[in-house]
């Protein structure tokens, strides 16, 4: 049966990705940042994950105005990277797991959960970025990867204790499928920031860092919030932590935290890291 | 209707009626993840946003560069960042023009932030 070896959060910043390819990550701005995930590496090549679970959010190169999905699971047997305007390099194609994207189709439907399935999907900065701070330099991806979009670009957004209880049931699907796969779960984005509106700059870490501290044992804190108050204390785009509010809800059970970062400012962003692995707190 | 969400400051959230509003000018500002209609538009601009059918207010918020009155013509953050790529704005630009202060003054803002 597959099994969830972990869940990691991170942030998704697009100025990440020009840092990458800059290979700036002894720069004094960016070392802070960079130094938070070797110890994730160490544990991904530790636990070897078949397949990546990733909950992520669209920023306008999938999805359009047009039909706009409030959940979206690609069932593709790759995801495309592609321009996003604004310069940001692209990353090589990553590979998909079809018959797990069905499984968890099903089995989601089946649970209530109506996403849109996506045959053809290109992903953008949310997913690969994340991707290539997990495992950088290959290009030549260790993992295939199902993705799972929340929209965050067009109120009403789902509410987070719905992206929590999304989460619950693809941690539910994963473990019901009968191969023998190792999945790492993965919920990309935050944390608090706002980049629009005269509220522009907003950051929030009294909020971010109880959030951290209180994801893996007390998820329910945050899922509990409305939407507009973790507007409010997070910022337009700090909402993003609906993702981490998912990647949380699939590890399940008792969790606790392995590893953490939280580091202000990449770019406009406080941007943060945890690695959670169930058990007993 | 639902009640109106919170009236959060110097914020609106981008919703239905934004949706609306903004139809236009989000859907060109989408047009430009493609490069050959970001140099489309670097040629000729106003034929572009006439192409894409441009409110008048939409039209001189863009003509302005002006990130607060594209907001408010009901654009989406997520798709005037790619106007904003065009343009050579980065988001500390974004920001220092939307709160009214330098680049500079808007990065040690963020900076503080961590303190």
């Amino acid at each position: 049966m597959a099994r969830i070896v972990g869940a990691i959060t991170t942030s998704h910043i697009p100025a990440i990705g020009k840092a990458i390819a800059r290979n700036l990550h002894e720069d004094p701005y960016w070392k802070p940042f960079f130094d938070g995930y070797p110890p994730v590496h160490r544990w991904l090549a530790q636990v070897q994950p078949d397949v990546a679970v990733v909950f992520y959010n669209d920023h306008g190169l999938n999805f359009f105005l047009d039909r706009m999905p409030t959940f979206a699971i690609g069932a593709a047997p790759e995801y495309r990277n592609a321009d996003e305007g604004w310069g940001i390099p692209t990353v090589p194609p990553l590979p998909g797991d079809q018959p797990l994207s069905w499984h968890l189709i099903e089995r989601l439907v089946g649970e209530e959960f109506d996403l849109t399935t996506c045959q053809e999907m290109l992903v953008d900065h949310a997913l690969t970025i994340p991707m290539a701070l997990l495992w950088p330099g290959s290009g030549a991806w260790p993992v295939r990867t199902v993705p799972i979009c929340i929209n965050t670009v067009q109120h009403p957004l789902p509410s987070a204790m719905r992206c929590y209880k999304l989460g619950q049931a693809v941690g539910r699907a994963i473990e019901a499928y009968p191969e023998d796969l190792r999945v790492v779960v993965i919920g990309t984005g935050g944390l608090s920031h706002q980049l629009d509106g005269e509220r522009a700059g907003f950051i929030n870490k009294a909020f971010d860092v109880e959030f951290m501290q209180r994801l893996a044992g007390d998820p329910l804190w945050a899922a509990r919030y409305s939407i507009a108050e973790l507007v409010e204390l997070t910022g337009t785009q700090g909402i993003e932590l609906l993702m981490w509010l998912a990647a949380r809800g699939a590890l399940g059970g008792e969790a606790a935290t392995v590893h953490s970062n939280y580091h202000i400012p990449i770019s406009n962003t406080a941007a943060g890291l945890m690695l959670m692995e169930r058990r007993a707190a | 209707m639902l009640p109106p969400l919170r009236d959060i400051p110097g914020t609106t959230l981008f919703d239905g009626v934004q949706a609306m509003k903004g139809y236009a000018l989000n859907k060109m500002c989408y047009s430009f993840n493609s490069a050959a209609n970001r140099e489309e538009f670097k040629r000729d601009e106003d034929a572009y946003c006439a192409r894409y059918g441009l409110t008048a207010e939409q039209r001189d918020a863009v003509r302005r560069r002006n990130v607060l009155a594209l907001l408010a013509a009901g654009g989406n953050v997520y798709y005037l960042a790619k106007l904003a790529g065009i343009l050579g704005l980065d988001v500390q630009d974004l920001g220092a023009q939307q709160t009214g202060t330098t680049k500079e003054a808007f990065k040690a803002r963020l900076v503080a932030a961590g303190g």
